[in-house]
């Protein structure tokens, strides 16, 4: 037995970490080196150009004003975004008015889940579509029901004060619904007994979830933070749909940037590399800080 | 590869012999490859098009495949060297041209309008085509991109709204204001445009202004000369279109428009006047009631000094071909795109696709609808006052996303005339000042 062990070993890891090595590392690491060359994406020539796409990136005004939209998406997205998720999981967990035990959900928990899980089965794509209806100025859902209270609505995405807000808002209802499943299933997994205990020594709702469950979530809530802090440095394929960036750039991301620079208005795939490698960087710095700043000792129930 | 050339002394097992009736040297059993984007027109001219090469050239197996993704489906192809014969760069997913350009990736197709016409007798490919067909596809005096089909750019309204109104287009931009004021006074917009690309209101602006200051205007803005975009004539066509801006005859809500949308919206007869390309009618196709009669015309004079008269409109070659340089058979392409350019090929997309083609004369006795009845129309009343301009084939990103993004804060009255120009200037600049974006000088 003994024998046979590390040739299962490799018989099992190899192929994974082959193709692991193949269709991910190496684009990662061709990015690197593409990002060095002035490379037009159409032949086989590249010159090597050093760092001149680092540095013209630096002076790129629409790039920055897109690092700062993502800044705001990486500021907002998770906080309303997981302070909702646990909201509602409080409420379809322990929200009801049981009285006797005092920790069941509110009425209807179960087609309120499936509620807010649907929009976690539409595609990106799908929803993109259904909201830039809803925000449609003369035609949408939202000015229709702004209407008949005497409010004659914005353009929404078509002004440049509420398109980038518009994006982000639909960014958080497509995001809610997964971390309410997220959260609802770690609180089930906390003891009834610390509840019954707690609600025996009279704590209200609020201080049981500031104090009890928030706590005891915590490795939850910080998968979470990381899941969407990367998902907010991202945001391209809801803006592309939605606004392409617009109006005059208000709503630009830096996936759009790297995009356009490539596939879109030009072929520079140079320059867009060096886009995409500032992009790692950005994402891998936020993904160490947000584990680090949120590093706490692991509970684990007996 | 030089088509002129009767040369006949080599004998390479690779090129078939050159002549009179084969001025390229296609080899008689070459393949050919030939990629379609799959859209408005859809495969089927294409088809056509394979089959009357294969009746000159029966010996030639000719692949055909059709795709929406142009850019996605052939990059890896035109990075490994294997690029298909024939390619029809167009779509949402259509490969930047000037980026194929800059890098050599396309081949000269010179010899092809120097080679006799194949159906007119007596005539050069390049006399049969209409003009700005070769200005268009042309960078830096080089011919590398043929478009097929015929794109008029003016201003579109429903001859049956008008008639019923007793409403008359606008020959002066007093008259123009005029009517927009009628218009708005019976309730109806006077104007929409596309929202979200807001790029489709700088084609009547810049129309505007080279009608009122000549062709150098457009001229200066293709070759990216200094202010080129504050010229006097610039200023004269953004002062006059700001006052639809400034007396609200803009559709409310047009700023959150796409082009579709606002384009619907103008077809129910919301709104009068929308600025759009002659494919308009094709594009609205299921929604048009029936007897709208959409018909197309140039912007109005802005006063008596106008270099241009009224007639004249923006007149170019869309629906873009190109044969890769490295392509296995090129001479296959340069014959495969003289077919398309023979009078039979001609007809033949014109009847299939219902646009004009690019060659003269090959409308005549096909049934049209109404739009592209007043396309002709307004063509030949235009005749060899036609003009039109180029920036956006140098420079995608020039219109796409900067002119662009200055024509949406201009239309939507958050900015004025003058920092409308500003920033299409500061747009221009940054394009002229980045060396690693090639620069074509329009001929």
């Amino acid at each position: 037995m003994r024998h046979g062990k590390y040739p299962l070993i490799v018989a099992f890891l190899v192929p994974p970490l082959l193709l692991y090595g193949i269709f991910v590392l190496s684009p990662y690491v061709q990015a690197f080196q593409i990002s060095t060359t002035d490379w037009g994406g159409y032949t086989a020539d590249a010159n090597y150009v050093g760092f001149d796409n680092f540095t013209r990136l630096f002076r790129d005004d629409y790039v920055w004003n897109a690092i700062q939209n993502n800044a705001i998406l990486l500021a907002v997205v998770p906080l309303v975004t997981i302070a909702l998720g646990l909201f509602f999981a409080t409420m379809l967990n322990m929200g009801g008015r049981g009285g006797k035990a005092g920790v069941t959900g509110v009425r209807g928990t179960a087609a309120y889940r499936l509620v807010y899980f649907f929009p976690q089965v539409l595609s990106v794509v799908i929803i993109a579509v259904v909201w830039r209806e809803v925000y449609h100025p003369n035609n949408g859902l939202l000015n229709g029901l702004l209407k008949p209270l005497g409010i004659d609505g914005p353009t929404w995405l078509g002004d440049p004060t509420y398109a980038f807000w518009c994006v982000l808002a639909v960014m958080v209802w497509s995001n809610v619904g997964f971390y309410v499943v997220l959260f609802g299933a770690a609180m089930q997994a906390i003891p009834r007994d610390i509840y019954e205990a707690v609600l025996l020594d009279g704590a209200s709702r609020f201080v049981t979830l500031i104090r009890i469950t928030i706590p005891l979530l915590w490795d939850t809530v910080q998968v979470a933070w990381i899941y969407l802090a990367i998902a907010a440095l991202d945001g391209f394929i809801l803006v592309q749909l939605m606004t392409d960036g617009g109006p005059n750039h208000s709503s630009d991301v830096i996936g759009l940037r790297m995009y356009n620079t490539a596939f879109g208005t030009d072929t520079r795939f140079g320059y867009a590399s060096a886009i995409g490698v500032v992009m790692f960087f950005l994402t891998l710095s936020v993904a160490v800080l947000a584990l680090r700043a949120s590093k706490r000792d692991r509970i684990e129930y007996s | 590869m030089g088509g002129d050339s009767d040369d006949s002394s080599g004998n390479s097992s690779d090129a078939g012999q050159k002549s009179e009736q084969n001025p390229f040297g296609v080899k008689e059993d070459a393949p050919l490859e030939v990629v379609i984007f799959n859209g408005g027109y859809g495969e089927d001219y294409a088809k056509a098009h394979e089959a009357m090469y294969n009746e000159k050239w029966p010996k030639a197996k000719i692949t055909h495949s059709a795709t929406q993704e142009i850019s996605k489906t052939l990059q890896p192809r035109f990075v490994d060297g294997s690029p298909p014969d024939v390619v029809n760069n167009s779509g949402a997913g259509q490969i930047d041209q000037g980026g194929l350009v800059s890098q050599g990736a396309l081949t000269d197709l010179t010899p092809l309008l120097d080679a006799p016409s194949l159906d007119v007798p007596g005539k050069k490919v390049r006399d049969t085509l209409l003009p700005g067909v070769v200005d268009v596809g042309s960078y830096d005096g080089k011919f590398y991109v043929l478009n097929i089909s015929y794109t008029t750019y003016g201003i579109w309204y429903s001859t049956k709204l008008f008639a019923d109104k007793g409403w008359t287009y606008p020959k002066t931009w007093d008259e123009h204001i005029t009517l927009c004021k009628t218009i708005k006074a019976a309730g109806t917009a006077p104007w929409t445009y596309a929202g979200k690309h807001p790029r489709y209101m700088s084609w009547p602006v810049i129309a505007t202004a080279i009608k009122f200051g000549g062709l150098d205007v457009a001229k200066n803005i293709d070759n990216l000369e200094p202010n080129a975009w504050k010229s006097d004539a610039m200023k004269a066509s953004a002062d006059a279109w700001h006052q639809i801006v400034k007396d609200g005859f803009i559709l409310a809500g047009t700023p959150g428009l796409d082009h579709v949308q606002s384009q619907t919206a103008w077809c129910q007869g919301k709104a009068a006047f929308i600025s759009c390309g002659s494919w308009l009618e094709n594009e609205q196709k299921a929604v048009t009631p029936a007897g709208f009669n959409m018909a197309v015309a140039p912007t109005p004079s802005l006063g008596a000094s106008d270099k241009l008269p009224f007639e004249a409109i923006r007149g170019t070659a869309s629906e873009p071909f190109i044969v890769p340089a490295k392509a296995k058979n090129v001479p296959g392409g340069l014959e495969y795109f003289r077919t398309m350019l023979s009078m039979k090929g001609a007809k033949d997309f014109t009847g299939k696709v219902s646009a004009l083609s690019v060659v003269a004369g090959s409308a005549d006795g096909a049934t049209l609808g109404p739009g592209l009845t007043s396309v002709v129309k307004a063509l030949e009343a235009s005749g060899s006052n036609g003009f039109n301009w180029v920036y956006q084939n140098y420079y995608r990103k020039l219109e796409r996303e900067l002119v662009d993004a200055a024509c949406g804060e201009f239309f939507s009255g958050r900015i004025g005339p003058a920092e409308f120009l500003d920033l299409c200037q500061k747009g221009a600049d940054s394009i002229a000042k980045d060396t690693s974006i090639k620069k074509y000088k329009r001929a």
